[in-house]
């Protein structure tokens, strides 16, 4: 559903073929670049997920109307002060970090008095919330915004890959690799990972528990922005625009193993080109089939996903 | 030592979790530079005494003073940023980070500065510690991470380092060179409150002892006269 791949228009006379259809050599590996392409940002969406899971052991049911407004964001910045969609990652990156922070801190965690299922709730209000302040402001239209650069495509003799999924490719990589720096290096990054486990032992060695809490959620939400502005200049925007990349980051969640980070970037480029590879051969409105059938897959063979240890 | 401050005093504490009160009116100091052994049957409150110092359970009455400052309902950071390291019950370390990474973190809140320094001293008091550096801590065997628990409670060079059961589940052997390590690192200069089941090596080590029934001190004095005290037995067994 999200992205609308060349490959898959060029199948396109092919699909009322009932036989399975068979494709050069050249569109397959093009289907599957632009499945990377795409997996990249789905990955990006599933870390925020799988990084918020893992350290405060709850779904964020938010997630989905946290990216739709980061995306709306992005929209506003661009038609009110002609804010290039990147260039607007600057300012949406440290303030999506903020909302996200104060959401935990202030709103999500006050409320959840410690209960697990409370804090699931408050999630789930807050979503409701944000979709539907999103609706009376912008209604539910469907908007996009123009770039110069939107058609612009990187030719690599075999395919040709559009520019700016090109850069969300690369951007998204970069995003992962820092925040695995981020939690591998830093002692903030240990402290997350410290209190994902061990709150009294973390408390004991004078980490503020809530603060790390909260500092999480707020990179979580801060993923989501990077995401908004890589998508804008290919993608829609619509009230619920969010919701669909959650379906399919909640699958990456599960397949990469619940909280597991490598596993999430590996997921998302999987799931990625199962997505562009099942539009390829089943026809662009199946697409998500693939990712569907994996999702129900896992839930009965592998429950903890590939790389998830975790019980 | 009458004529120094204590480095602790604790006088009238009372604390529970919501239902009747556990700790019911606690009076304790340790003085600079001594170990303060405290014993007592399972259950009569002594880990909720060292959860109430360190900040991790709230006192509803009485008064802590470390160092010079109140410190009862402090939050736990700014009490480990004053120099009271609780190594708790049951270890606590971080299962997932590896050996290096757990004592890095116990100077997460204090003596950051000194980090290298301080990591270099722990795995020379605990060589077995620098020979597994890279290995995760979940890993270790009960010994290994209760030198893990204690090596990360030095690096936040404390004054005062709580210790909760630190032989708890080590074999005969082991609790030996636990007790041998506590005295040295006691007089190195390290003033140490320690909270054990063991009782006859508690008071050969310590200078004096605090004996707990039903969340109130029945016994206090020199860890010599106490071992001594047929009432201790009495005491410690509950009859
Ligand atoms: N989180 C808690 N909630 C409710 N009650 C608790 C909690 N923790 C401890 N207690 C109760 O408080 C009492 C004192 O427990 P505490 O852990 O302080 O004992 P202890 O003296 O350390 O015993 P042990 O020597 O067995 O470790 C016990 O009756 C225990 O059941
Ligand atoms: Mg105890």
């Amino acid at each position: 559903m999200p992205f609308a791949s060349a490959a898959r228009a060029a199948g396109r006379e092919f699909i009322s073929n009932p036989v399975a259809p068979m494709f050069s050599p050249e569109i397959v590996a093009t289907a599957v670049l632009n499945g990377l392409l795409t997996g990249a940002v789905y990955a990006l969406v599933a870390l925020g997920l799988t990084l918020v899971y893992g350290v405060l052991h709850i779904i964020n049911f938010a997630h989905g109307a946290l990216l739709t407004a980061a995306m709306f964001a992005v929209l506003v910045l661009k038609l009110w002060l002609g804010l290039d969609p990147y260039v607007a990652m600057v300012p949406l990156v440290p303030l999506f970090f903020i909302i996200g922070y104060a959401l935990q801190r202030f709103v999500i965690g006050p409320a959840s008095h410690g209960n697990d299922a409370n804090i699931l709730l408050v999630t789930l209000g807050l979503s409701i919330l944000i979709e539907n302040l999103l609706l009376a402001i912008f209604r539910s239209d469907t908007r996009t915004i123009d770039v110069p650069y939107a058609f612009m495509s990187i030719d690599l003799d075999f395919a040709l890959l559009a520019l700016p999924r090109v850069i969300a490719f690369g951007v998204s990589v970069v995003v992962a690799a820092a925040l695995w720096a981020l939690l591998a290096l830093t002692d903030t990054g240990k402290a997350i990972r410290a209190v994902a486990k061990e709150k009294l032992g973390a408390a004991l060695v004078g980490i503020d528990v809530a603060h790390v809490y909260a500092v999480t959620f707020g990179l979580g939400t801060a993923c989501l922005a990077v995401a908004a502005c890589l998508l804008m200049p290919t993608f829609y925007v619509s009230p619920r625009a969010g919701g669909a990349f959650v379906f399919v980051a909640f699958t990456i969640v599960v397949l990469g193993g619940m909280g597991s980070i490598p596993g999430a970037l590996i997921g998302g480029l999987f799931i990625g080109v199962v997505e562009s590879l099942s539009g390829l051969y089943f026809g662009e409105s199946l697409g998500q089939i693939g990712i569907f059938a994996i999702f129900i897959a896992i839930l009965l063979f592998r429950p903890t996903g590939l790389f998830g240890a975790r019980a | 030592m009458a004529e120094t401050s204590p480095l602790l005093a604790v006088t009238g504490l009372v604390a529970g979790y919501g239902g009747a009160p556990i700790l019911r009116g606690i009076d304790l100091s340790v003085e600079p530079g001594e170990i303060v052994a405290v014993l007592g049957a399972n259950g009569v409150g002594k880990t909720t005494l060292n959860k109430v110092l360190s900040g991790v359970l709230t006192p509803s009455a009485g008064e802590i003073r470390f160092d010079g400052e109140r410190i009862d309902g402090a939050a736990a950071p700014a009490i480990v940023a004053a120099g009271l390291v609780h190594v708790p019950e049951g270890r606590k370390i971080f299962p997932d980070l590896d050996v290096h990474e757990n004592l890095e973190l116990g100077s997460y809140r204090r003596a950051r500065a000194n980090r290298a320094a301080n990591l270099a001293r722990v795995y020379d008091i605990f060589p077995r510690l620098a020979e597994r550096r890279r290995q995760r801590a979940g890993t270790l065997s009960g010994g290994e991470q209760q030198m893990l628990a204690i090596g990360r409670g030095l690096m936040a060079e404390p004054k005062l380092l709580i210790l909760d059961e630190p032989s708890l589940g080590l074999s005969p052997l082991l609790v030996e060179q636990m007790f041998t390590l506590i005295r040295r690192i006691n007089t190195d200069g390290l003033t140490i409150m320690l909270v054990e089941q063991n009782v006859v090596q508690s008071l050969e080590i310590a200078g004096r002892a605090f004996v707990m029934e039903n969340g109130r001190f029945v016994m206090a004095g020199a860890a010599r006269d106490l071992a001594a005290d047929p009432q201790l037995e009495k005491a410690y067994l509950g009859l």
